[in-house]
């Protein structure tokens, strides 16, 4: 099977017009999440509460452009039947705008606990959360600029660098259970900082899914590559 | 690897194994060229069309398909100057050998036009004159027989009351319905279509189509369309086909959705240059 190219154009030109303004929603909707992401880190880094007000607002943005995704997608199948790439392009585009959809509510759940966890004393641990919320940032990146490209290849790199952050994720996981049982007290804040790392780790699996979905849109079949973990915290006891 | 993106994979690479495993070639071109007055219309077609199967043969105007289907009944032989050169065997003997009857060959073979035709003769003759050139039957079976092809052609009930009645006044829907009529009265095993619905209404499309699906119980059926749609609809195997030359065939399921070349993805999805 040889990797189908869009190289050509369809002879209704407006058939393209519509396909690039879906590709184009999809990238401003993937930018948006990615500096949510980086602004809700930033947040907890500098303990900025009217930021991280912000990003909680800033989620509808994303919201609304999922909106008009659907919208494109719905009248692109009823209008023009695509077939072959075409459809794969169609079905790409929604179930990757859902994820990126997934990753903006991540961000903005990050920031809600940002505002929790500034009401407490600052705490080392969080320091490694900015760090994890970089990986899984490039990670989009990449993954939408693979996408922009229709780069399988490109696709498949960021899917494999899932298993750093898995990896990162544990060591923070490990961590913050040790000053947890160190003091009571901590428990609280450290809760919080848990479910934030768990919400980047999330962010890293959703880039993977992107990863998925851009593999399977240029080569018609499915990525079935072993997935390698490198998050263990669901068999950790302590 | 989420659900969903099994869940369309696996859809995508179901092959029905009946449609493999059952379905021997019914009509097979070996190395089949044609030429219409020096032109070289076919290039070296090697195709099976299987057996109580539908297969759509698709490509842009002029690319030989309505070609490849006129020689699958010898039709051009009624024009001078062109020739076929290499074999087409339908059930392991070669048509194209002089010596293969041309009448056996029509009664096995039938053929559905663009345009319907209807004799301006009365419905039940219509259907009648055809089966009058093979058999002698009485007058009762004659009527049996008459039924049966418009039933099957599934334009009985609306027909049944007029059997005398001119098959002109018939709308093109019902008209070329009774088209398919005639070519089953003469119980063939391949009913060959050339682009049966490009004069129709969709309603009438969709009960050509659904009407072809039903015949594949009993024949063979190859049909040439410009509509990629009603390939995809209503065929098992589609043939791809472009400047006289077989480019790719195959279920008609992975020629819509995951081609193998490049040629046809461009086709189908509208990008052909």
């Amino acid at each position: 099977m040889p990797e189908t190219t869009a190289s050509h154009e369809h002879i209704i030109k407006s058939y393209d017009a519509e396909l690039a303004r879906l590709l184009s929603e999809i990238v401003r909707m993937g930018q948006l999440a990615g500096e949510q992401l980086a602004l809700a880190a930033a947040a907890v880094d500098e303990r900025n509460s009217d930021l991280a007000m912000r990003v909680v607002e800033g989620d509808n943005a994303i919201d609304a452009l999922e909106h008009d995704v659907s919208h494109d997608v719905l009248r692109l199948l009823a209008l023009r039947q695509p077939i072959a790439r075409d459809l794969r392009d169609v079905l790409a585009a929604l179930r990757i705008a859902a994820d990126i959809e997934r990753i903006g509510d991540y961000a903005a759940n990050m920031a809600k606990r940002a505002i929790a966890l500034n009401q407490n004393a600052p705490m080392r641990p969080a320091a490694s959360l900015p760090h994890l919320a970089e990986v899984a940032g490039d990670m989009l990146r990449d993954v939408l600029d693979a996408y922009r490209r229709g780069d399988a290849d490109a696709a498949v790199e960021v899917w494999k660098r899932d298993v750093q952050l898995d990896t990162l994720y544990t060591a923070m996981f490990r961590e913050l259970l040790t000053y947890m049982m160190e003091d009571p007290r901590n428990i609280t804040p450290c809760t919080h900082l848990l479910f934030m790392a768990k919400n980047i780790e999330r962010i890293g699996d959703h880039a993977t899914n992107i990863a998925e979905n851009i593999y399977f849109l240029v080569h018609a079949k499915p990525l079935v590559e072993e997935r390698r973990k490198g998050d263990h915290t669901s068999t950790l006891v302590s | 690897m989420t659900n969903l993106n099994l869940a369309v994979a696996a859809s995508l690479n179901v092959t029905t194994p009946s449609d493999q495993a059952t379905s021997a070639a019914k009509i097979t071109a070996r190395n089949l060229d044609f030429y219409y007055d020096g032109f070289h219309a076919l290039k070296n077609i090697r195709m099976d069309i299987p057996e109580k199967r539908v297969t759509a043969i698709i490509g842009p105007s002029g690319c030989g398909k309505s070609t490849l289907l006129r020689i699958f009944n010898r039709i051009y032989s009624i024009y001078p100057k062109l020739e076929a050169r290499g074999e087409v065997l339908l059930d392991g003997e070669n048509i194209l050998d002089p010596r293969y009857p041309l009448n056996r060959l029509r009664s096995k073979v039938g053929m559905v036009f663009q345009k319907p035709v209807p004799f301006p003769m009365s419905i039940f003759d219509n259907i009648a004159y055809g089966i009058k050139h093979y058999e002698k039957l009485s007058r009762a079976d004659m009527e049996v027989r008459v039924e049966q092809a418009l039933r099957q052609a599934a334009i009985w009930d609306e027909v049944k009351d007029k059997l005398k009645g001119s098959a002109l006044g018939l709308s093109g829907g019902q008209q070329q319905r009774l088209c398919i009529a005639r070519a089953i009265a003469l119980k063939p095993e391949v009913i060959l279509f050339d682009e049966p619905t490009s004069a129709l209404d969709p309603i009438a499309t969709g009960k050509i189509e659904q009407l072809v699906e039903e015949l594949k119980k009993d024949f063979t059926i190859a049909i040439v369309t410009h509509n990629m749609q009603q390939a995809a609809r209503c065929s098992d195997f589609t043939a791809f086909m472009y400047l006289g030359e077989l480019i790719e065939f195959g279920e008609t399921e992975t020629m819509f959705t995951r081609p193998s070349k490049q040629q046809t993805e461009d086709y189908i999805t509208g990008r052909f240059g």
